[in-house]
């Protein structure tokens, strides 16, 4: 039966993953993220879960020990943020190498220096180019709803890649929002029996991983990845059309919002997404045509889906909570690219916003849609920050 | 148990083959396939990125007739500990019924210096897992550079001897003993010279229900610069002159094996270090006038070393 409670992001995932109950997890506390390791360890202390539960000694060895627990055949979870994924940065690229389907939720904060526990998306943006699938949640219930159908994601035959489900930083991890829970057998039957490949532990048929290449073999292997990245596009939406059919909640690659008529579209990532939906209502009040899109799946990078929600627009701004200082926000450049083969390509604007949990506010985003609507935006704006 | 006769050993499962890239007289393998026949039971193994790593996984080959995995530099203890965590989930569950060993192998650059972190929290952690170190005394992979492990005197790539300098500065780190301060139910020293004492720790380890640690001298021919059929009689030499003595600690307590017991004992003389530091290359310059006060230091620190240790063995 599901049930409504009032739940925060770290334990809404913790639920998730006490319902799924994984073989193995291995984790390193960290805020804001702390809260899923602390409370995956009550259930683990009350024999809610069956999961050997291994408090490792730093965040390399979280995610090592994960990866090779994983090649061992076992479903495996991990959860992280900022510094702790920094610190797993060598692994993050071996692990999707070695094409192990584990999970990891990252509690988005920026990344030192200046040290800085607020959020924004510093950390998973670096982690962006490591070859892992990532989900992005707007609210609490997406992020419990990403921990459910990131394993049948990554678990696909056909897939085989880890997952990062992100949720942003104490405004989801920490702030308590109402959310439904799904029974858990619906939940463990959704999810299914683990069925991993060439298993370490199957001593019977004993197989190497990770072994070295050359160049003769490390690009076709690198291009293997990305035919399981362009499946994952297809098995997204395949799980999420039976993710609605046991929750009712509808999920896209792309979600839309008011974007069928407008003549602009804010894109943007995670929980501004609904910050930016009340943005957008407040303009259409106002009388300017806009709408907003989030990629809930940013990598795969749904370039078509994006390309459809950019096709006729007069301009779109991309919202990036990340910059790379002296270029621009991450997410820009690929919206570009994905508009580029529209015969009529939109103006692109990028609005850098939030960093280190700076204010991300309707006023901010209202004064930026209206500055590209009257034609003032600079192409990189730099939203709120103080001169 | 394995018997110990070599009859009975060379009728092994044969878990590293051979036909791997490792150099002519490479002490790695040697001490690899002997701590395998200390496992009956089926094993999993693990390598840190070095040469034992590089050499045998060259993909599409491989030298593994076991489950291999290899993940990254600073981290085998935490990959074969991931092993070992999946390993209790679905052994638990019924789905890996059988009896499993893990294993991990690494050089002293992976364990003396970037992997000391890793290995030690894998230990603490209590996992059912055998570390051996192969200890060559320098970053060989990379081409011969100085690690903790690194003798004094010892001429490599990042410590040469110059017009100013001997060699490294620094006497090499006690790694057994860190492992012996954490406090497992295994920890010893072995050399491939003495196979009958490496297998018989092997299966000590393997039996020891819980965390060991194995620090094994692996001779390196280019590395020290000697003629590659002599890497048996150099391990058997670093022995004999008690650089780098035999010993087990089983629940902390502490005992000398091989060669070492008999020189402890007095049945067999100590070499003096000398006979080590003349057979090999990378000590050549010390052999000059000028650096005769190091050698006499190098021989002071491991008599230092050797009277602790005998110390140790008799604490109840």
């Amino acid at each position: 039966m599901a049930q409504d409670i009032a739940i925060n992001g770290d334990n809404a995932v913790a639920l998730a993953w006490r319902q799924i109950d994984p073989d193995v997890c291995a984790a390193y506390p960290i805020t804001p993220q702390t809260i899923i390791v602390e409370k995956f360890a009550e259930y683990v202390a009350n024999g809610e879960v069956t999961t050997e539960f291994v408090c490792v000694e730093s965040e390399h060895s979280a995610l090592t020990l994960c990866t090779s627990s994983a090649s061992a055949g076992a479903r495996t979870f991990t959860a992280t943020a900022s510094q702790g994924l920094a610190y797993m940065w060598e692994m993050l690229p071996i692990t999707a190498a070695m094409r192990v389907p584990l999970i990891m939720a990252v509690a988005n904060r920026a990344v030192s220096g200046p040290i800085n526990i607020n959020n924004d998306h510093g950390d998973a943006m670096a982690a962006r180019d490591c070859g892992w699938l990532m989900l992005f949640s707007e609210n609490v219930q997406e992020a419990y709803d990403m921990s459910i159908v990131a394993p049948r994601i990554a678990e696909h035959h056909e897939v085989q890649l880890p997952c990062m489900v992100n949720l942003d930083g104490f405004v989801l991890t920490h702030a308590i929002e109402r959310m439904t829970v799904l029974d858990t057998q619906k939940i463990k039957d959704f999810v299914g029996e683990h069925k991993p490949l060439y298993p370490l532990l199957d001593t019977k048929h004993p197989v190497s991983h990770g072994n070295m290449d050359g160049p003769d073999y490390y690009y076709p292997h690198k291009y293997q990845s990305v035919k399981a990245m362009e499946k994952a596009l297809e098995v997204c939406e395949e799980v999420f059309r039976e993710f609605k059919e046991i929750s009712g909640r509808e999920y896209h690659l792309v979600e839309e919002y008011r974007c069928d008529d407008a003549d602009y579209v804010a894109i943007v990532l995670g929980s501004s997404f609904g910050t930016m939906k009340a943005t957008v209502d407040l303009l259409r009040d106002k009388g300017m045509k806009v709408g907003c899109a989030m990629p809930r799946v940013f990598r795969p990078w749904p370039a078509e889906a994006l390309a459809k929600v950019a096709e006729g627009k007069k301009a779109v701004v991309v919202f990036d909570k990340h910059l790379s200082i002296g270029s621009y926000g991450p997410m820009f450049p690929e919206v570009v690219a994905a508009a580029s083969d529209l015969d009529k390509m939109p103006k692109m604007y990028n609005v850098i916003y939030g960093l280190g949990g700076a204010d991300a506010t309707v006023a901010g985003f209202e004064k930026s849609l209206e500055a590209v609507a009257a034609g003032t935006a600079e192409k990189i704006h730099y939203l709120g920050v103080r001169q | 148990m394995t018997t110990l006769a070599i009859k009975d050993l060379q009728n092994l499962p044969v878990r590293l083959t051979s036909g791997h890239r490792l150099c002519a007289g490479c002490g790695e393998s040697i001490i690899a396939k002997q701590i395998l026949m200390g496992s009956e039971d089926d094993i999993v193994v693990s390598l840190s990125t070095g040469c034992f790593e590089v050499s045998t996984t060259v993909f599409p080959y491989t030298s593994w007739n076991v489950p291999y995995v290899h993940t990254a530099f600073g981290n085998g203890a935490a990959t074969c500990a991931g092993v070992e965590t999946a390993y209790n989930a679905l052994h638990k569950k019924g789905k890996v019924p059988q009896n499993v060993n893990f294993v991990n192998f690494a050089g002293d650059g992976a364990t003396y210096d970037i992997g000391l972190q890793a290995l030690s929290g894998a230990m603490e952690r209590g996992h059912r897992m055998l570390y051996v170190c192969l200890n060559n005394e320098a970053y060989m992979n990379t081409g011969i550079q100085r690690s903790s492990a690194t003798q004094m005197g010892a001429q490599t790539t990042t410590s040469w001897p110059g017009a100013v300098s001997s060699g490294k500065k620094e006497f090499s780190k006690d790694l057994t003993q860190i492992m012996v301060a954490h406090n497992i139910p295994y920890v010893a020293q072995v050399s491939p010279h003495n196979w009958r004492d490496t297998v018989t720790k092997a299966q000590k380890a393997f039996a020891c229900g819980g965390p060991a640690f194995i620090n094994a001298l692996s001779p390196c021919p280019r590395g020290w610069r000697f003629p590659s059929d002599q890497t048996i009689a150099m391990a058997k030499l670093g022995v004999e002159t008690c650089v780098w003595p035999l010993f087990e600690v089983v629940n902390g307590k502490y005992e000398l094996t091989g060669e070492s017991a008999r020189i402890a004992s007095g049945k067999v003389e100590k070499k003096p270090v000398m006979d080590w530091i003349s057979c090999q290359g990378r000590y050549k310059h010390l052999l000059s006038d000028r650096w005769a006060p190091v050698i006499e230091q190098i021989q002071t620190e491991i008599d230092r070393r050797w009277n602790k240790l005998i110390k140790l063995t008799e604490l109840d």
